[in-house]
C-alpha cells in the first residue's frame, strides 16, 4: 500500500456471511450477502463494525486487539481459517466469504467460543509450569537461563490461541478430544522449559495418545494456516519422536 | 433470580484481575473471575516494550534501585502520584518480576560480553558483565534514568498473561467467560457484588461476594483514535461511578502515546525508541532534539506527544491521504534485531501498513493510550467510600501514576498490584466484621433495576442510534478534548457530551431483543461511557493549568500552589448531567521528592508554599543519613507498613548482594 497513491473509484465489495443463531429457536442457517464500498486499508474489523453499525445491528463476530495479537477474530475467509482483524480487503476479491471457525461451539454467525475450548486444553493438559519447589523467594536474584533457550521458549509462547491450527485440522474434524496443534506446541512449549519439572513421562501420560501427538495424521493444515508460523510441523514431529521413545521404554 | 455465591468477586480477566484472584485463592478464598472475553485475550496482551522493575542487570541499568525507579516515577508524573504507593510499587516490582520468571515468563535474557547497541542514532559497543549472564534484561525506555525495562521480545504482555492466566487455571480459579457486569449491589456504605448480564444469553444474574474488585482496564474507547483494544470502554469506570459513593480520581489524566501507526492508531511500542529508533520528520529530519535536548525521543510520552504535535502545527508533517503523520525510523537497528526484538512491530507493519520497518520508515502520529485516573482507592486497593469495593491496575487510581505514566509502568503496575491488593481483599475477606450479611431485598432490587432498563431499550421506542451517538462521543473527545487543550474546546466538549447523555436516555433499537444482541450492548455501554467521558472533559474544564499529560494552552504552567491535589468525580443522581468535583489536596509536608524540575519538558512553574521548607527537610535528612539509603529513605517517608507483610523484604541484586542469613523468611510465596 502507497501512502500517496491517488484515490480510485473504490470497488463494491459482496460480503456473504454464514448467519445462525443457535439461541433462536426457529433460526436456519443461512448466508446473507451485505455490500460495501471498500475504503482504503480496510480490514474486515472495519468491514465487519461498518456492516454491523450500517447494515445489520445484530450480526455477531469477535473482535478484541483489532492489532493481530489477542486471538479473537479467527474465522473462514474464503474458506481458510485466519484472522480477520489483519486481513486487508485488498488482497481478495470482491466477493469475500465468511464463516464461523469448524470445531468449536457455535455462539452465532461468526462468533465461536474458543475460550471454553482453550480451558478445558490447558486444564487437560495442565499447560503451566510444574514448579520443582513450592516455596520461593523473590526477593533473591533470579535464576539464570540460557538466552538462546530463553527465545526459543518465547518463540512457542508466541501461541495465541486462535484456534485456526484446529480448525484446519483434519484430526479434530474426527475425534472430538484431540488437543490440536495448539495444545502439542504448548506440551512442546513446558518440554523445553527448563523451569518445569516434568519429564517425558509426565507428558507421555498426557499426549501419548490418539488424542495427542499420535492422533496427528501429518497432514500439517495447522502449520500453513497459523497466523503467527510457529514451527508446528518441527514440534510435532520432534514430540511425536521424543514420546515413541518414551513409548518403546522398557 | 440466579444467584452465584462467591467470597471475592473479580471484574476483569486482565493481569491486575487474575494475579488479584490468584492471591485471594492462595490465602483460602473462592475467587470468580468475569471477563467479557476469555482471559488471555484482555487488553493487558497488547503490552509489548516492557515492564519496569530495578533489577540492574545489564550494564546500562548498574547503579539502578527503588530509590531511582522512585524518582523517575514521580518526575514522571508530575509530582501527582502518590508517593507512599510508588514506594510499594517500586519494592515489589522486582519480586514480582522474579515471580513471573519462576511462573514461566520466557523474559528475554542478557548475554555476557560485548554487543552494539544504537544510542543517540550512534553504534555504541556495551560490555555485559559475566555475573549477568543468563540473568533478566532490561531495555532503555522513556522517562528513566537507567535501563530497566524488562522484556520478553515485544511480546511481553503476551507472555505475562499466557503465565498468570494459566497459573489462575492451575489454581482452579473459574473465569466466566462473555459475562459483563451492569452495576454493584451496594447500600451506600458497602458493595455486596454485581448485577451480571451474560452477554450469550442475555440473562441476568446476581453475583454476590464479599469482596467486589473492578480490574477492568483502560477508558480508551471514549476516544475515536486510541491504542486501546475495542473492550477498553471504561465500564468498570463507570460501574464505580454509578454507584453515586465510590469516586473516581484524576480522570483528566489521558495519556497519548506517540507511536500509534498511522491512520489506524495501532500501538508499535516505546521499545523501538528505546532501542535506538528515531523520530522523524516531513524533510527527514531527527528533531526531537531540537525540542528537549537531554532526554531526546526518549522523555516521557506526554512531552514527546506533545512535541510532535507542535512540529505537525509548524508544518513538518508528512501529507498522506489520509491525513499528516510523522516517521519513525527503526532502519538503522538492523533486521537481526528487529526480527527478534520487535517482531510483533514487524508484523503490525507488515499486515497494516503493507511496510517493511527493516527498510522503510514508519508513519506514526500520537494516540490515546492510557487512562491515569481510575477508581479512587486506598493505598491497600480499597474504596475510601464504599467497603468491600476494591480496584487494581489500569481502572483504578491508588495513585501512582498522577499526571503521566511511564513506559513499561502499567504493565509492572498490573502484577503488583494484583499481588497487594490480593493480600488486602483477602485480609478483608478474613475480618470476621465483614461476614457477609446480604441483604436479599437490594439484590432483587438492583436485578430488577437492571432488567427494567434493558427492557425500556427494546420497548419505550426511541428515536435514537446507539452507534451514532458513540460515534459523536468519540469524535469530540478526540478533536476538544486532546493532547492541546483550551478553556474554549473544552466547555464545547462539556456542552456537547451532556447533550449526548440526554440524547442517550432516548436509544431505540432496531434489533429489540434481549438475548445476544450486539446494539442493546452498544446502546446501555454508551450511555455509561458518557459519563466517563464528562468525568475527564468536565475535570479538564475546571483544572486550569498544565500538569503530566493533561496540557491547556491558556494555562501552560503547573500549578502546584492552586493545583497540587486529586480530583475526585461522584455521579450524585440518575438524572444528573454533569459529574460532581472535589480535590484532595497532596501533602507536600510529606513527600520523600517535593515537587521541582522533571528534567525535561518545560521549566517554568509555580511552587506550592511549602515546597521550599520540605526541600531543606528532605536535605537535612539526607545529610543526616548519607550514606544509606535505606535509612534516608524510612526517615524521609516510611511506606513498608503499607505493604502485606511478605512483601517488605528488600531486593537483591549483582551489586547488592545479600550475605548469607539476610534472607528475610517472609519474603516467599505459596503460603
Amino acid at each position: 500500500m502507497t501512502m500517496n497513491a491517488t484515490p480510485r473509484n473504490h470497488r463494491k465489495l459482496r460480503f456473504h456471511i454464514l448467519r445462525y443463531n443457535p439461541a433462536k429457536a426457529d433460526d436456519t442457517p443461512r448466508v446473507q450477502v451485505y455490500e460495501l464500498e471498500e475504503a482504503p486499508g480496510m480490514t474486515l474489523f472495519i468491514a465487519l463494525t461498518e456492516i454491523r453499525e450500517k447494515l445489520d445491528p445484530s450480526l455477531q463476530f469477535d473482535f478484541v486487539c483489532r492489532a493481530g495479537i489477542c486471538g479473537s477474530c479467527g474465522m473462514m475467509i474464503n474458506g481458510r481459517p485466519s484472522l480477520a482483524c489483519r486481513s486487508v480487503t485488498q488482497s481478495f476479491p470482491e466477493d469475500i466469504w465468511l464463516a464461523p471457525l469448524p470445531v468449536f461451539e457455535l455462539i452465532g454467525d461468526l462468533s465461536v467460543n474458543t475460550g471454553k475450548w482453550m480451558r478445558g486444553m490447558s486444564e487437560k493438559l495442565e499447560t503451566w509450569v510444574h514448579l520443582q519447589q513450592e516455596k520461593l523467594d523473590f526477593t533473591r536474584i533470579e535464576k539464570p537461563m540460557d538466552p538462546a533457550l530463553a527465545e526459543e521458549v518465547y518463540e512457542l509462547d508466541r501461541c495465541i490461541e486462535c484456534g485456526c491450527c484446529v480448525a484446519g485440522c483434519g484430526t479434530a474434524r474426527m475425534r472430538e478430544d484431540f488437543v490440536g496443534a495448539v495444545g502439542l506446541n504448548k506440551i512442546a512449549r513446558f518440554r523445553l522449559d527448563p523451569r518445569d519439572a516434568r519429564t517425558d513421562e509426565d507428558f507421555y501420560e498426557l499426549v501419548g495418545d490418539d488424542n495427542g501427538v499420535f492422533g496427528c495424521m501429518s497432514l500439517l493444515g495447522c502449520h500453513d494456516v497459523c497466523p503467527k508460523q510457529l514451527p508446528l510441523q518441527t514440534q510435532i514431529a520432534f514430540l511425536r519422536r521424543k514420546m515413541v521413545a518414551q513409548g518403546t521404554k522398557g | 433470580m440466579k444467584i452465584v455465591h462467591t467470597d471475592v468477586l473479580v471484574i476483569g480477566g486482565g493481569l491486575a484481575g487474575l494475579r488479584l484472584a490468584i492471591g485471594a485463592k492462595r490465602r483460602g478464598h473462592d475467587a470468580i473471575i468475569l471477563s467479557l472475553v476469555p482471559a488471555k485475550r484482555s487488553h493487558s496482551k497488547a503490552a509489548q516494550g516492557g515492564m519496569q522493575a530495578s533489577l540492574g542487570n545489564v550494564a546500562k541499568g548498574q547503579g539502578d534501585n527503588e530509590d531511582v525507579h522512585f524518582e523517575d516515577t514521580v518526575r514522571g508524573s508530575d509530582w501527582g502520584a502518590d508517593q507512599e504507593v510508588v514506594r510499594m510499587f517500586v519494592n515489589t516490582a522486582p519480586k514480582a518480576v522474579r515471580e513471573l520468571a519462576a511462573w514461566g515468563v520466557p523474559w528475554s535474557r542478557v548475554r555476557k560480553g560485548d554487543r552494539t547497541v544504537i544510542i543517540n542514532g550512534q553504534k555504541v559497543t556495551i560490555t555485559e558483565r559475566d555475573e549477568a549472564q543468563g540473568l533478566v534484561a532490561q531495555r532503555d525506555f522513556g522517562g528513566t534514568k537507567k535501563w530497566r525495562t524488562c522484556y520478553a521480545a515485544d511480546g511481553t504482555g503476551h507472555a505475562m498473561i499466557n503465565a498468570v492466566a494459566d497459573q489462575a487455571i492451575a489454581d482452579s480459579i473459574p473465569v466466566h467467560e462473555r459475562m459483563e457486569a451492569l452495576a454493584l449491589i451496594h447500600d451506600g456504605n458497602r458493595c455486596y457484588g454485581a448485577v451480571v448480564r451474560d452477554l450469550v444469553s442475555g440473562e441476568l444474574s446476581a453475583y454476590v461476594a464479599t469482596a467486589t474488585a473492578v480490574c477492568t482496564g483502560g477508558a480508551g474507547r471514549v476516544y475515536r483514535t486510541t491504542t486501546n483494544a475495542v473492550i477498553c470502554e471504561g465500564i468498570g469506570h463507570a460501574l464505580a461511578l454509578e454507584t453515586g459513593v465510590s469516586a473516581l480520581g484524576n480522570m483528566e489524566a489521558i495519556q497519548f502515546h506517540p507511536t500509534g501507526i498511522f491512520p489506524a492508531g495501532i500501538l508499535v511500542t516505546e521499545g523501538c525508541r528505546g532501542d535506538g529508533g528515531l523520530l522523524k520528520d516531513v524533510d527527514g529530519h531527527r528533531f526531537m532534539p531540537d525540542y528537549e535536548p537531554e532526554k531526546k525521543e526518549l522523555a516521557s510520552r506526554d512531552v514527546v506527544s506533545r512535541r510532535m504535535e507542535e512540529h505537525i502545527k509548524k508544518g513538518k508533517g508528512h501529507q498522506s491521504r489520509f491525513g499528516t503523520h510523522l516517521w519513525l525510523d527503526i532502519t538503522l537497528l538492523g533486521e537481526k534485531h528487529i526480527h527478534t526484538n520487535l517482531r510483533e512491530v514487524w508484523d503490525i507493519c507488515h499486515y497494516f501498513l503493507g511496510v517493511d520497518p527493516v527498510k522503510e520508515m514508519i508513519p506514526v502520529r500520537p494516540a490515546q493510550h492510557y487512562t491515569m485516573g481510575g477508581v479512587r482507592t486506598d493505598a491497600s486497593g480499597q474504596s475510601a467510600t464504599l467497603k468491600g469495593l476494591f480496584s487494581a491496575g489500569e481502572a483504578s487510581c491508588w495513585d501512582m501514576h498522577g499526571f503521566n505514566r511511564l513506559g513499561g509502568n502499567s504493565v509492572a503496575e498490573t502484577v503488583v498490584a494484583g499481588m497487594i491488593v490480593g493480600e488486602s481483599v483477602a485480609d478483608y475477606c478474613d475480618a470476621i466484621a465483614n461476614a457477609p450479611t446480604v441483604p436479599m431485598g437490594l439484590v432483587r432490587e438492583f436485578v430488577e433495576r437492571e432488567q427494567a432498563k434493558l427492557a425500556a431499550f427494546t420497548k419505550a421506542g426511541g428515536k435514537e442510534d446507539a452507534s451514532v451517538i458513540k460515534g459523536e462521543m468519540q469524535d469530540l473527545m478526540t478533536a476538544k478534548v486532546g493532547i492541546f487543550r483550551t478553556g474554549a474546546d473544552l466547555e464545547e466538549a462539556v456542552d456537547k457530551l451532556q447533550k449526548l447523555l440526554v440524547r442517550s436516555r432516548s436509544i431505540g433499537l432496531r434489533s429489540p431483543t434481549l438475548g445476544a444482541n450486539p446494539e442493546l450492548v452498544t446502546a446501555y455501554r454508551v450511555q455509561r461511557m458518557l459519563k466517563v467521558a464528562l468525568t475527564v472533559a468536565y475535570g479538564a474544564c475546571v483544572r486550569t493549568e498544565s500538569r503530566g499529560a493533561h496540557f491547556r494552552q491558556d494555562y501552560p504552567q503547573r500549578n502546584d500552589a492552586e493545583w497540587l491535589k486529586r480530583t475526585l468525580a461522584t455521579w450524585k443522581g440518575d438524572a444528573d448531567t454533569l459529574p460532581t468535583l472535589a480535590y484532595e489536596a497532596l501533602d507536600v509536608g510529606r513527600m520523600e521528592l517535593p515537587p521541582g524540575w522533571r528534567g525535561y519538558g518545560a521549566k517554568d512553574y509555580i511552587d506550592h508554599p511549602d515546597t521550599p521548607a520540605r526541600q531543606s527537610a528532605v536535605e537535612a535528612i539526607r545529610a543526616q543519613h548519607a550514606g544509606d539509603r535505606f535509612a534516608t529513605q524510612a526517615a524521609l517517608m516510611p511506606y513498608e507498613h503499607l505493604l502485606p507483610e511478605y512483601l517488605r523484604g528488600r531486593n537483591e541484586r549483582i551489586d547488592e548482594r545479600f550475605a548469607d542469613g539476610d534472607r528475610p523468611a517472609a519474603a516467599t510465596t505459596g503460603q
